[in-house]
């Protein structure tokens, strides 16, 4: 697409480029292009010098069973942290929907967590579970279940699963209710009036025609439970009992900053750099499609 | 004419209505929850929580707590994290703006060589969010002498194309009549860009800058890496810093109070900015 009327010369629009290509040029471009380089390299004990070792920091991460194992963390996490975050605001998408009044309240009160950081979220659920002040485990304890994250690796994952949904509902509470009430009455009028009861209309009717919008949401959460989660996962387990909740991005943090192994982590930002292009192709042949559609 | 009503034979009445609300009211109590509990812990004393299960009902310790977070907090007094933030998400937001706007009306309007190079440039920025390549970018950062400033905390995460996307989109549903006019009219590019382009991008700006400053906001990874001096932390990073390393309690009322302290102003914005913060959510993922 191209605008017909355009104005003539060539250094004013340079001018304008000029702000966003330096500053896209100095932190985008570079450091990029230095994770690259430095996968290539192991650095020696003391940093002075650099060793090539062309792929090994990737054959070395492929055989390593911790990063493996953090591959599956990933995407059991990822999994779960959709399936939780988009299940919960489709519930309260379709009763919203259901309502002729007063859905716009819902709407303000239900946006709320939107605005609160991962990081934010993390504290008041770590909270919430403590193993000695928290409410919640407090009363488990009451009906006999010892909860301590701290050390069951199971309850450790639940945790920062639930903590990483809560704050994604509201994202996909609007697109549900947007998606709902895009759908015209008359075809699930017709079909009540076929005599279809509410399950089998939303089973046959609703939800197939909600497909774009649960499609859309599907990527976009991926991408979240991946790249956006990492304050949740600091502030409640710091990765931990054992790694059991030490996600791809977790990873490259504890092992370019805390280990201080540059080539792996380098290496690992490389293999993040990839999954995020495959998902961003994903989401822009889907746009297309619902373009077109 | 009689206005027919439009909801049909599909609407429950009576005791289905009453449902739905009832589903709702439980939904909406278990996404409030834990805010509730952050805030109730915000005005009790120490012991209350410490000797569990702590009140499930605001204390009288409001004023205490949140003027003993503010001005001495446990790092760093939290009135200073506040205007660390504000200022980290409103450089991310205007900076982001400004130069998306230039870029944009540049690519849209103007026919130069290297322009598709440029365009393609820009938008590969898309795929790459700063997690990603956070070792690079810190050295990058630190060669430069910017940790522990405000630079430092807001250049690395303007460099996105989001918002560049977004005006170019926008641009290209301007009439092209509007610029036909104005170069009829003899006036220079950019004061088309002042005086019909900037006042027409008015509400999607608006839209823009409710997300774009949420998402300075809520920031935490990078100014965790950068900001190492308790006097540059933003609020979101530095609420994890107020946990004792070792085996004490953590002083939860002033961690409470922190944690509604970080949460209010994007709050306030989405609620407050509903219309604008949805249609800025919607734009932002076409």
């Amino acid at each position: 697409m191209e605008k017909r009327v355009t104005f003539k010369g060539w250094l004013l629009p340079m001018c304008l480029l000029m702000p966003q290509i330096i500053i896209t040029a100095v932190f985008f471009f570079y450091p990029a292009g230095q994770a690259i380089y430095q996968s290539l390299f192991i650095p020696d004990p003391f940093g002075l010098s650099m060793r090539w070792v062309g792929l090994g920091n990737f054959e070395y991460l492929l055989g390593d069973p911790y990063y493996r194992a953090s591959f599956v963390t990933t995407a059991v996490f990822s999994l779960l942290v959709t399936v939780t975050s988009m299940g919960f605001a489709l519930y309260l998408a379709v009763l919203a929907d259901r309502l002729i009044k007063g859905s716009g309240v819902y709407r303000t009160l239900l946006i709320w967590p939107y605005a609160v950081a991962p990081a934010v979220a993390g504290v008041l659920w770590l909270f919430m579970f403590n193993t000695r002040v928290g409410v919640v485990s407090w009363y488990l304890g009451l009906l006999g279940y010892d909860w301590n994250h701290v050390l069951n690796e199971a309850e450790a994952m639940g945790l920062v699963v639930v903590a990483s949904s809560w704050g994604r509902v509201s994202y996909n509470f609007l697109f549900f209710l947007a998606g709902l009430q895009a759908i015209p009455k008359s075809v699930i009028e017709a079909a009540a009036i076929d005599g279809a009861r509410f399950w089998t209309r939303f089973r046959t009717i609703v939800f197939p025609l909600l497909s774009p919008t649960t499609f859309f949401l599907l990527v976009v959460n991926i991408v979240y439970a991946f790249f956006e989660t990492f304050g949740v996962i600091h502030t409640i387990t710091s990765g931990g009992p054992q790694q059991a909740t030490t996600i791809l991005v977790y990873k490259v943090f504890s092992d370019g900053f805390v280990s201080q192994d540059l080539g792996s982590s380098a290496a690992q930002s490389v293999i993040l750099l990839v999954i995020v292009g495959a998902l961003t192709i994903v989401q822009f042949k889907f746009i297309e499609r619902r373009v077109h559609y | 004419m009689a206005r027919i009503p439009d909801e049909g034979m599909v609407e429950k009445r009576g005791i289905g209505h009453y449902f739905t609300h009832v589903g709702l009211i439980i939904g909406v109590l278990v996404i409030f929850f834990p805010i509730w509990l952050a805030f109730v812990a915000s005005t009790v004393t120490q012991s209350d929580i410490i000797s569990p299960p702590m009140p499930l009902w605001p204390g009288d310790q409001f004023l205490t707590n949140y003027s003993k977070a503010l001005t001495s907090g446990i790092n760093a007094p939290v009135a200073l994290m506040l205007m660390n933030s504000l200022i980290m998400a409103m450089g991310i937001a205007l900076g982001k703006i400004l130069i998306s706007l230039l870029s944009a009306f540049a690519i849209v309007y103007f026919k130069f060589p290297g322009r598709r190079l440029f365009f393609w440039l820009i938008f590969l920025t898309l795929m790459l969010p700063v997690e990603v390549r956070i070792v690079p970018t810190y050295e990058v950062v630190a060669g430069f002498g910017m940790l522990n400033s405000y630079s430092g905390l807001i250049f690395p995460l303007i460099a996105s194309a989001t918002a560049t996307f977004l005006f170019r989109q926008f641009f290209m549903t301007v009439p092209d009549e509007l610029a036909e006019a104005a170069r009829v009219d003899g006036a220079r590019p950019m004061r088309f860009f002042w005086d019909i382009l900037l006042p027409m991008s008015r509400t999607n700006i608006a839209a823009l800058f409710v997300i774009l400053f949420i998402y300075g906001w809520n920031q935490y990874l990078w100014p965790l890496l950068i900001t190492t001096d308790p006097s540059m932390n933003t609020i979101v990073m530095g609420i994890k810093q107020m946990f004792p390393s070792g085996d004490d309690y953590a002083d939860w009322p002033v961690i409470m109070a922190t944690s509604i302290l970080a949460m209010l102003p994007p709050v306030i914005v989405v609620v407050s900015m509903q219309r604008l913060f949805i249609r800025g959510l919607v734009d932002s993922e076409k």
